[in-house]
């Protein structure tokens, strides 16, 4: 471990209040975002269209409805790249605006990245959570992956479905993944020290 | 290529009963272990074109008829990683209470004055010495339904990258002296010795002649100052 000379500064809880200066745009404020549910900037980007949608829920099993969902990517080929271009691999939206509180974010599916199973990262932040919370989507029809990803076998077996988003395809013809965040309970999403 | 985890020790925990939202949105199964693949060590970059002209200016950025009310400040200061080497070009987003203590969020129900000149959100990259600045007005105190009588300290929601997601940091910048401190479950959530860390110092040379109050807020991000992206 390196010595540190400088101490980390504390997190805070992103708040109540944070569509406006975050997520301006999909909650309809008179202000810019940096992100929002659609990674794909130019039709011409290689790889499978894919939707993801979830939702957030708390200890008693109800949706959370000022949660922000923040996911980073691989492009199809595998690489997490700086050029904006074509596709950009972060997406953020707010659980607050859809009647379920459900984000659903337009993307494509990421490639392999070192040997590692496809997956995104997803970051989640709330009012009532003092630090943002880290977990992994992968994709339930990659099984064959998954069985030798490295870091779904360090999982316990009994937690490692928390982590799997389920295929859909929906009447548009779109391929579509669900993937749902407990906070808590029985189906406690696995959380990372990232 | 070397990234340290989260300084638990300076953290604040996940549940902290006192702040009550906490009791059923933190997890309550051990963080699993993770060991850093590429998929932390990189994380989205943002350029110029994301900032508009005035986003470093939060009393100019919103303006329909005049100036918003409330006391000008200006609040900079640099970003680092934990050998204190400056993060250049990193995106830095604010956002906060009016000078009344309002958010101008559609379900803030305080019942203090919006102000029409001022939204209360900002962003800007850092200079190539890790050094941000932001024009604002200062905000006010609110009351919240945490417990009797609970109010806010005045602060400013940051929100930033570094070069990483495993860099990632919201938090809140506090003002000096504030008599909320001992009564704030956010602020008291984070450990008694490291609470001074989040808290702004007044500064003479920020200030500027005739025209604001200057705070300094230096923000220490997590490892290392490069990212290793794949080329092309």
């Amino acid at each position: 471990m390196s010595t540190h000379t400088y101490l980390q500064t504390p997190s805070q809880t992103v708040g109540p209040y944070f569509a406006y200066g975050l997520t301006a745009e999909q909650y309809l404020y008179d202000y810019s975002s940096i992100s929002n549910g659609n990674l794909i900037v130019n039709e011409q980007v290689k790889g499978e269209r894919i939707t993801i949608s979830g939702q957030v829920w708390d200890g008693v099993g109800k949706l959370i409805p000022d949660a922000m969902i923040e996911i980073w990517q691989a492009n199809s080929e595998g690489k997490y790249l700086k050029d904006r271009s074509l596709f950009h691999g972060f997406g953020r939206l707010g659980t607050g605006t859809h009647p379920q509180n459900t984000v659903e974010f337009q993307t494509i599916k990421p490639g392999s990245v070192n040997g590692q199973a496809p997956h995104i990262n997803v970051i989640v932040f709330m009012r009532g959570l003092l630090v943002h919370a880290y977990t992994r989507l992968y994709f339930s029809d990659e099984a064959e992956a998954n069985a030798t990803d490295p870091v779904l076998k360090s999982i316990d077996p009994s937690r490692q479905q928390t982590l799997i988003a389920n295929k859909s395809r929906r009447a548009d013809g779109c391929t579509a993944y669900e993937f749902n965040i407990y906070m808590q309970g029985e189906k406690e999403t696995v959380f990372f020290d990232v | 290529m070397t990234q340290n985890k989260r300084d638990w020790e300076v953290q604040p925990p996940y549940l902290y009963p006192a702040y009550k939202s906490t009791g059923l949105r933190a997890p309550t199964k051990p963080l699993v272990p993770l060991k850093h693949t590429l998929s932390e060590l990189t994380g989205p970059v943002f350029g110029h074109d994301v900032i508009r002209p005035y986003d470093n200016d939060l009393t100019l950025n919103a303006r329909k008829n005049g100036e918003p009310l409330g006391e000008r400040i200006i609040v900079a200061g640099k970003v680092m990683d934990e050998q204190g080497r400056p993060i250049s070009n990193t995106l830095v987003e604010i956002w906060q209470a009016n000078a009344a203590g309002r958010y101008i969020h559609k379900v803030d129900q305080h019942n203090a004055p919006l102000d029409p000149n001022f939204l209360g959100a900002g962003r800007c990259l850092t200079d190539r010495d890790g050094n941000y600045k932001f024009y604002t007005i200062k905000p006010g105190a609110y009351p919240w339904g945490n417990h009797p009588k609970a109010w806010r300290p005045n602060h400013i929601h940051f929100s930033l990258f570094g070069n990483q997601i495993a860099s990632r940091l919201v938090t809140q910048m506090y003002f000096p002296g504030d008599p909320l401190f001992d009564y704030d479950p956010v602020f008291q959530g984070v450990p008694e010795k490291y609470r001074h860390l989040l808290i702004s110092k007044f500064n003479l040379d920020i200030t500027e002649q005739d025209f604001a109050l200057g705070y300094q807020f230096d923000i220490v991000l997590r490892g290392n100052s490069e990212t290793p992206f794949e080329s092309k």
